[in-house]
């Protein structure tokens, strides 16, 4: 955690606050913007991916010759040609020490398939029709086995295997025996026992969540160039260019300083598009065949291939004293990793009782392995389930003490000098702020009357995190800035980056074009995930623009002839004996002085995490003839320290919001009997559309973070984590039943209130 | 998706002779909204595809209010509901046609290709079913009429034979005092396919307080549409009470067997058809009553 308190406590913004257009809104608006998959390089070949219908199996053999005779056809590659990564690891960023031969199995299966879609072999040809022909020339022969997808069952003795070599390490100690249970975690403060004693109410509740999609609009693309001189130029959507060359390099035993990374513009990640796929399965065929090869995944292949988050279970009990106080809680959770180890059990773990004030609490995670696509991030990975169990019991303890939601939060709620159960202690937050700014809204205060309605209100909590990155910049003649960052942009990021640059400078949003440079041509910078970007990113603008602004003083120094010392700016006037310019100006007159050119450039890597509180409102319609769930009203409210671009705070808002409440009414893996996914389409998986939610009021919150200058937090993640249980409280107010599954689809709610 | 041949053939005579020609291999292309995905996903194969848009009894929209309604098996959803008379004399049909996809989708899309495809979950069949209208087919033995509830056999199949193709659905005229609607289930708003859809049509006496005549048609509940014909006919002479529709719900339960599957449990799927059995009735009613 960092102690550094870099707050600046401006009063007043010039650029902060307001709501310019974003730098890439024409391109986006008008179709010009170049995504991987409008890249057309000469000779490019295209390339298919050949997946595994079962769910689990051993790979007997694959048969290749039919498909590399067929005209056209010029590579395949199996997971035979990985090179040996057996025991290699490699430490990867939040990721931790990634265990290289699962990341290149989940990319090309080796000897067995785990999961239904699993990639097994890749063709490259000189057409995309050629490429599936010879796709379907490929005979896999496999051995079925059995196969499990509920993580309950999976943590079963006598549950089928998926890695046989896999021991569980509980809390540093292995196991001995073969298991799905990568993982046990606790985390404990106090004494349960002694707290539970002291509680006058206990409330404990068992709780299901669903595995769902991060659904981006964009599937998974890459090209993938290895060149005559063994160096290997990727174009890929990406959260993390730095991230990708790194997998790859690790994966494809070849040096960083070997390959470059070019990001795209990237249709969505929210956590989906951090591990690669493609990209090293482009490169081994393009180093077979020696032509770029591009990979591009159908929806289905997303579907089954890729993501999603975990499927889960969670056990939360917690007890109060009649005054409301908060004296003990307990939770076991368990969360899916999907067929690989390396979960987000250890998030979930740590954020399901960080709202509130627990002075004896003990968690146990496990992290399981079974027959589905190794889970990634998903916005927030693993607070959402945790709060889906946590802000229920909430809400059933506060309605058995008769006290109003919101009172019985504010009473027990995180504040500076809380210490979580995993250990941090908050600085200053903005928990209590955004649940008096709930009680203050129009929303809480007006009235819900009429049939079958109901009202909920739930919170939620992200960390929201630190982690490096680096820009550069340089000075134009007409005033206006360069900005090369590093940070691939899925959120809006070039612009609140940019504004936080403009700020320091005095100068507009408009006079900074930010881009966001490959990897050859901007210093190290971690992922856009974990709502680092406007945090950290900004961070290190504000640092280059210090930067910058010290070396125009020494500008106008030279100009003027005095010390650098002499030189003052204020609101980006450079003044000295009363001679004065505008940053403008000033940049003006460096070419026909012969000064030397202004570049500037920071680096930062902030520890800790900026701690993103967000409470929701919710008011729900039930049709009790068939168990619809209609959202009639939906307000966010969130403490985002300073909003630097307003509207992309409420963007963030409400996509999170939207995408919570469809994990809360219909989305879900379905799987048949033999582990197989039967909905990957977003006909059967059911993201909700513009029709089914209602305009997201949002109210932002401002509680500066201490951390920064203009004291940013970041805010992409924390909007998703309420929704599943605000909504669920609202179905409770409306039906007087409590809804522990995730889904609450139609036919579980009908079915619920029928036997009612 | 595989290589295939094209052709446009302008008259009924070409495309039956290209269409016995192709000896099954042969798809026929009317607005493309499921067989280009299909072929696309090797859902369907096609050695050869045929454009019917290009014939012009399959082109072909007429309605007056003494013959009833023509229409060609290739024309677009929205020549349904853009067209007023036709609209207000076939409110199912309309109904479905609204919903059928987005306005991108019913801009090329056609009520002939949605029977033609044969989705036990078809939109537009429960409505053709309520509106009693029938198939014409011709073929290389000339032309047959078949009745909608009859024309499906299974999943994705149907009575068309090597070389036949669908040209037109035939409206029977419209009545006074008559009204019909369509809904179907969905866990969404839009953009989704029906857990369940019932389509009705009632004929009410002169004074407007019975039932004496009804149709319903049901969908996603058997491996083909369904005519309810029990629940119809027990409607004729029925008073319009919330019971009586309630009743005829319980009774088009009957006809439907629905498989479990990732759009909904057997058992509420067969819930819904009393649920949307009962809405429609009241609904149709309401419009019979000129509301």
């Amino acid at each position: 955690m960092s102690t550094e308190d870099l707050y600046l406590g401006k009063k007043s913004y010039s650029v902060l606050g307001q709501r310019p257009v974003r730098h890439d809104g024409a391109d986006k608006v008008t179709g010009k913007a170049v995504y991987t998959s409008d890249l057309q390089l000469p000779n490019m070949a295209q390339g298919r991916i050949i997946r595994s219908p079962h769910a689990h199996a051993k790979i007997k053999s694959i048969y290749t010759a039919a498909a590399l005779k067929l005209p056209g056809v010029l590579a395949v590659v199996t997971g035979e040609d990985w090179p040996n990564l057996e025991e290699k690891f490699a430490i990867m960023g939040e990721a931790g020490a990634v265990n290289l031969h699962h990341l290149a199995n989940n990319c090309l299966a080796k000897g067995k398939v785990v999961y239904k879609g699993h990639a097994v072999a890749a063709v490259a040809a000189t057409t995309l029709a050629i490429a599936e022909e010879a796709a379907r020339l490929i005979k896999v022969e496999y051995e079925i086995l059995p196969s499990v997808t509920w993580v309950l069952d999976a943590m079963k003795p006598d549950a089928p295997i998926l890695l046989p070599s896999l021991r569980t390490d509980s809390m540093g100690k292995k196991g001995t025996e073969p298991t799905n249970i990568a993982t046990h975690i606790q985390f404990e403060q106090g004494n349960i026992a002694e707290g539970f004693k002291q509680a006058d109410v206990i409330v404990e509740r068992e709780f299901r969540t669903a595995s769902v999609h991060q659904g981006y609009i964009e599937p998974h693309v890459s090209v993938a160039l290895w060149n005559e001189d063994n160096r290997l130029k990727i174009w890929t959507s990406t959260q993390g260019s730095f991230n990708c060359r790194q997998q790859v390099s690790e994966l494809l035993q070849v040096p960083v300083s070997q390959v470059v990374v070019v990001p795209c513009e990237i249709g969505g990640g929210f956590g989906g598009k951090i591990t690669v796929y493609l990209e090293p399965v482009a490169a081994l065929l393009s180093r077979r065949c020696g032509r770029p090869v591009k990979l591009s995944m159908q929806r289905n292949e997303v579907f089954e291939g890729t993501g999603p988050t975990p499927g889960s279970y969670a056990k939360v009990k917690i007890g109060v004293k009649k005054d409301g106080t908060i004296t003990a809680g307990e939770a076991w959770l368990a969360y899916d990793c999907g067929a690989f180890p390396g979960g987000v059990i250890g998030p979930g773990a740590m954020c399901v009782f960080s709202c509130y004030e627990f002075p004896n609490a003990k968690v146990d995670g496990y992290d399981v392995l079974d027959n589905k696509p190794h889970t990634q991030a998903y916005r927030a990975p693993g607070a959402t389930q945790a709060a889906f169990a946590c802000e229920q019991v909430i809400d059933e303890l506060a309605a058995k003490l008769k006290m109003d939601p919101i009172e019985f939060r504010l009473k027990n709620a995180a504040k500076e000098g809380t210490r979580r159960v995993d250990g941090p202690v908050y600085p200053r937050v903005g928990f209590i702020e955004t649940l008096k700014a709930a009680q203050n809204s129009d929303h809480w205060k007006s009235k819900l009357t009429g049939k079958n309605r109901g009202r909920g209100i739930a919170s939620g909590f992200w960390f929201n995190i630190g982690g490096a990155s680096s820009c550069s910049a340089s000075v134009n003649d007409d005033g206006s800035v360069t900005l090369v960052e590093g940070s691939t942009d899925i959120g809006g990021t070039r612009t609140s980056v940019a504004m936080q640059l403009a700020e320091t400078l005095g100068i507009t949003a408009q006079d900074v074009r930010p881009q966001v440079g490959d990897t050859d041509s901007v210093g190290y910078t971690f992922l856009t995930g974990g709502s680092r970007v406007t945090f950290a990113t900004g961070l290190a603008a504000y640092k280059l623009g210090l930067d910058l602004q010290e070396q125009m003083k020494q500008r106008a120094a030279a100009l003027w002839d005095v010390e650098s010392a002499a030189v003052k700016v204020e609101n980006g006037k450079y003044s000295s004996n009363g001679k004065s310019l505008t940053f403008k100006e000033l940049a003006g007159k460096i070419p026909g002085a012969k000064l030397d050119p202004v570049v500037g450039r920071a680096s930062v890597s902030p520890e800790g995490s900026t701690n993103g509180f967000g409470t929701h409102i919710c008011d729900v319609e039930v049709d009790p003839e068939t168990g619809k769930v209609t959202i009639l009203r939906y307000t966010a409210i969130q403490d985002a320290g300073k909003a630097v671009h307003p509207s992309y705070v409420e963007g963030q808002m409400q996509g999170g919001s939207v995408q919570g409440i469809g994990w809360a009414l219909n989305e879900e893996y379905f799987f048949d009997d033999q582990s197989r996914m039967k909905n990957a389409s977003f006909l059967d998986y059911r993201m909700p559309t513009s029709l089914d939610v209602p305009m997201i009021e949002t109210i932002i919150v401002e509680v500066p973070n201490p951390s920064h200058p203009f004291g940013v937090r970041g805010v992409g993640e924390t909007p998703i984590v309420p929704p599943p249980a605000t909504v669920a409280n609202a179905i409770h107010a409306a039906t007087g039943l409590r809804f522990t599954e995730l889904p609450m689809s139609p036919p579980k709610v009908w079915k619920a209130l029928s036997t009612k | 998706m595989k290589d295939f041949t094209y052709a446009a053939p302008a008259t009924l005579q070409e495309a039956t002779r290209l269409l016995t020609a192709a000896n099954g291999s042969a798809r026929i292309l009317a607005g493309g909204t499921d067989i280009i995905v299909q072929l696309r996903e090797g859902l369907r194969d096609a050695g050869q595809v045929i454009d019917v848009k290009k014939i012009p009894e399959l082109m072909e929209l007429s309605f007056s209010p003494q013959h009833g309604l023509r229409l060609g098996a290739a024309v677009p959803c929205y020549c349904i509901y853009e067209n007023a008379e036709i609209a207000k004399a076939y409110p199912a049909l309309v109904d479905s046609a609204r919903i059928i996809g987005g306005w991108q989708i019913q801009s090329r899309a056609s009520i002939g290709g949605n029977l033609c495809n044969s989705s036990p979950a078809a939109d537009s069949i429960p409505s053709l079913i309520a509106h009693h209208a029938f198939a014409e087919v011709v073929g290389p033995a000339g032309k047959r009429k078949v009745a909608v509830e009859s024309f499906c056999t299974a999943p994705g199949r149907n009575v068309l034979q090597q070389g036949e193709l669908l040209v037109a659905l035939v409206f029977p005229p419209t009545m006074p005092h008559s009204g019909s609607a369509y809904e179907r289930f969905i866990p969404r708003n839009e953009m989704d396919i029906a857990v369940v859809g019932v389509g009705t049509r009632v004929q009410l006496n002169q004074a407007c307080d019975k039932i004496e005549f009804a149709r319903i048609g049901l969908a996603a509940v058997a491996p083909t549409p369904k005519f309810a014909q029990e629940a119809s006919e027990w409607l004729a002479g029925k008073p319009l009470a919330e019971e009586t529709y309630a009743q005829a719900g319980e009774l088009a339960k009957k006809v439907a067997t629905p498989i479990s599957d990732m759009r909904g449990p057997a058992e509420y799927r067969t819930h819904l058809v009393g649920v949307l059995v009962k809405r429609t009735l009241e609904k149709a009613v309401e419009r019979a009553k000129g509301k």
